[in-house]
């Protein structure tokens, strides 16, 4: 497949809001599909039991949502809504089980919505531990997988042994290496992956099966390397924020414009949320757990007490050479908008300049953040060290 | 029990007099505590520890009742302008913003004493997302210790043998480690069972105090009044003798009032007549609220029943403080505080609450900076409908943000609410009856 080609494919995924190509797998591969809300679960247990873990993240702008704001007053974000109005309308039919992830009291919320509207359908929402000793939040989260295991399986009808899962696991370890290496190559040479690209090769592992995924970015990679791509004069910036509810594609496009060259962001973060790999062992559930625990970003919804809040920002934008940050969080997301003034408290003593906005995934103007984020770059540019 | 006072002046029990001392105590102890080498615990209302704090001989403050008492005193409306100075988004809690608007213009607590830094924040995450944000934005602030009690949530109405484990072995390997080495002072569980012995007898009280809602008329109101009652027990005096003497007191006037079928105690006196009887669902407005609370006794309307008041421990199912497990007790009250609940557990609550204490109806204020409370609440609303058959109100406001306080509308929607009361009385019975 040439560039265009995958990334029409990808930019198709995402647009897909009746999930065509998880009903077509489901009925290809006579298997279930199961849920998830951002950010981040256990994605090899699902595929380990013979099903295909879906990521759902809201309609984007692409659907007028009725049904769904009948349920959230106006100050609740985005997310909730357009995903309840796709459940409503039908639309997630082809999912048989819905996993949220402790990550705001939101999510947490729509767990016990999905309860109420969805009797017929399995969610469970995973309390991910706030304690990261092996001996306390390990004990406490080994379970709570142990208990996610158990009902998948059930729901299955397949149990998977350590082998499978540990083969689960490797597949999930090699798409993390793919996106690192397509990370990577972003912020090595920005002209040739441009962001909106990544991000559509990005958001489509949220329903396609997880090896396809990794030989679609390792497609992608080998011919864009050969690719002739203009070098523009643009600033690099890291993006934060953006974890759960996504910006829309035009948005992202908007930012690349406007002379923002994005080398790094934390868009579906669910992905890359473990960084590197989930060791393989005879106990590949403590393994998931030791991942989790010991080895993951630093993000809003998890608690840091060690006083290095900002730290992993300041390392980010250190290592990739970037000349500034873009906060972008959605309106109404307290575990983003609460994190920013820490954050940017951190980068005015690190003498990082920043730029903040705020968007909900539907946003249909994008000309003032674009203003903003040009302004910011032409300020870097003209004054910036 | 009634001071034969003019009638602009506010009305006060006895009881509500000898809270304002304790408080008022509380305050200036809290005020001397760096000179008297006392140690400062900063911690939250849901789940909070105050036995196990207050046997280490230490004192805590609690952020969130800074700020509802800052917005009871006309003081958060500036707090949160200067948390907003310093970058803190209009979208987000703003009793996040109070406290830290308050921190950045001195720290002068609400009854004006300076109020020490702490020693230690103590987190316990139970039920609120906000709390974990919220300590962390403490934690740059102070630099200081900083221990946390993460309480998992009920999400499918139950606590499994792991959630409790985790949350005894946090109490035990961090919580009190971290207690020890702050304090100085070694973990003295006699001590703490002492203490927990005297929260259960005033756990008795309390109860007591909320079933007599059901009595018509209700002699108190347990949302606007409610939040008197809950005072000592849900923040510094839950386990010492002078919280068991403000329950007794307040159960003896809550009694006087049953025996002489008088309605509840209103800042104007006690209400003459009930005429409707609701269950409530949300935290109150505190920046207008006694104009709030105004608008449901100049109608007639007493609260028999609100979630509200559960939100630092519900013992109506039973739940007493269990002395002789002190660290599964502690766990097992942080499990039951009711944003705790998942959103089935909560409508279920509700529901039982409009048919036991006999409601004519159910209201809901939504607030805009709390979404642990409001997200889903449009849902409860329909639930509750459905299954009661009785039509809920809608209202929004917010917590200590006057910016959010829309009086005229509020009115509106709440005469129209009681109106449609009146409108379908006659044409149902009472659910109880049903």
């Amino acid at each position: 497949m040439s560039i265009e080609r995958i990334i029409e494919r990808c930019e198709a995924l995402y647009g897909d809001l009746d999930l065509s190509y998880v009903r077509e797998f489901k009925k290809e591969h006579h298997v279930k599909a199961i849920g998830f809300m951002p950010v981040y679960v256990p994605r090899e247990i699902i595929h380990a039991a013979g099903m295909l873990p879906v990521g759902l993240m809201g309609a984007g702008s692409a659907l007028e949502i009725i049904k769904g704001d009948s349920y959230f007053q106006s100050y609740i974000c985005h997310i909730p809504r357009s995903t309840l109005d796709l459940g409503l309308n039908n639309r997630l039919d082809p999912i048989d089980g819905f996993l949220f992830p402790a990550i705001c009291d939101v999510i947490r919320n729509l767990s016990g919505m999905w309860k109420i509207l969805f009797k017929d359908k399995y969610v469970k929402y995973i309390d991910f531990p706030q304690n990261f000793k092996e001996g306390i939040g390990g004990d406490f989260y080994r379970s709570e997988i142990k208990e996610l295991f158990d009902d998948i399986s059930a729901l299955s009808g397949h149990s998977p042994s350590p082998g499978e899962l540990n083969s689960s696991i490797e597949k999930y370890n090699e798409n993390r290496r793919a996106l690192g290496r397509l990370y990577a190559l972003r912020a090595e040479k920005p002209n040739l992956v441009p962001t909106h690209e990544l991000y559509l090769l990005l958001r489509a592992s949220n329903v396609m099966e997880v090896t396809e995924h990794t030989s679609l970015i390792d497609e992608y990679l080998a011919k864009v390397v050969r690719k002739v791509r203009p070098i523009r004069d643009n600033i690099k910036v890291v993006l934060t924020g953006a974890f759960c509810e996504q910006p829309p594609l035009t948005l992202i496009r908007a930012i690349e414009t406007s002379g923002c060259q994005i080398v790094e962001d934390d868009w579906v973060l669910g992905a890359r949320f473990i960084l590197g790999d989930v060791e393989i062992t005879d106990d590949p559930v403590k393994a998931l757990s030791d991942a989790y625990l010991k080895n993951t970003v630093r993000t809003a919804s998890k608690f840091e007490d060690d006083g290095e809040k900002g730290r992993f920002l300041v390392e980010q934008v250190r290592r990739l050479g970037a000349e500034g940050v873009i906060f972008a969080a959605p309106s109404f997301c307290d575990p983003a908008l609460l994190e920013r003034p820490m954050l940017q408290d951190v980068l005015n003593k690190e003498k990082i300049p920043y730029t903040s906005f705020q968007y909900s995934e539907n946003t249909g103007q994008f000309d003032v953040m674009k203003e903003q984020t040009g302004t910011f770059a032409d300020s870097i540019k003209l004054w910036g060290e | 029990m009634m001071g034969k006072t003019a009638h602009t002046e506010i009305q006060k029990e006895a009881s509500m007099v000898l809270q304002k001392e304790m408080i008022g105590n509380h305050f200036k102890l809290l005020s001397q505590a760096k000179a008297q080498g006392k140690k400062v615990v900063y911690t939250f209302v849901p789940g909070n520890l105050n036995e196990l704090i207050r046997s280490f001989g230490m004192l805590p403050v609690h952020p969130e009742i800074n700020a509802l008492q800052s917005a009871m005193r006309k003081l958060s409306g500036g707090y949160i302008l200067e948390a907003e100075k310093y970058g803190h988004s209009e979208d987000v809690c703003t009793y996040v913003k109070c406290d830290i608007g308050m921190l950045k213009m001195g720290n002068i607590g609400p009854l004006g004493e300076k109020l020490p830094p702490p020693d230690l924040l103590l987190l316990s995450y139970t039920g609120c997302f906000t709390f974990m944000k919220w300590f962390e934005i403490l934690r740059k602030e102070y630099n200081c210790p900083t221990v946390m009690l993460h309480i998992p949530y009920q999400s499918d109405g139950k606590v499994t043998p792991s959630m409790l484990k985790y949350v005894v072995n946090q109490l035990r390997e961090e919580v009190v480690p971290a207690l020890e080495k702050v304090s100085g002072v070694k973990y003295d569980e006699s001590k703490l069972q002492t203490m927990l012995e005297s929260s259960a007898r005033t756990e008795n009280d309390l109860v007591y105090i909320w079933e007599t809602g059901k009595n018509k008329p209700s002699p108190i109101d347990a949302y606007f009044g409610g939040v008197y009652y809950i005072g000592p027990i849900f923040t510094a005096f839950r386990g010492l003798p002078e919280c068991e003497e403000y329950y007794k007191q307040l159960r003896a006037e809550v009694d006087f009032r049953v025996e002489n079928k008088l309605g509840p105690m209103t800042p104007e006196g006690i209400l003459k007549k009930e005429k409707y009887r609701l269950v409530v669902e949300g935290p109150p407005n505190w920046t207008s609220f006694r104009e709030f609370w105004k608008m449901f006794y100049d109608e007639g309307a007493v609260v028999v029943s609100s979630s509200y008041v559960r939100v630092g421990g519900i013992y109506e199912n039973g739940f007493r403080h269990d002395p002789k497990r002190p660290f599964e007790t502690q766990a097992e009250y942080c499990f039951g505080c009711y944003t705790n609940l998942n959103l089935p557990m909560r409508i279920s609550l509700l529901e039982k609450s409009i048919v036991d204490y006999e409601a004519d109806g159910f209201l809901i204020n939504s607030i805009k900076s709390c979404n642990s409370f409001s997200a889903g609440q449009l849902l409860i609303l329909r639930e509750l409908e459905s299954r009661t058959h009785i039509a809920g109100g809608f209202i929004e406001s917010d917590l200590v943000d006057p910016r959010y306080f829309g009086a005229a509308n509020i009115k509106n929607r709440l005469e129209s609410y009681f109106q449609m009361i009146d409108a379908n009385r006659g044409l149902k019975t009472s659910p109880s009856k049903r």
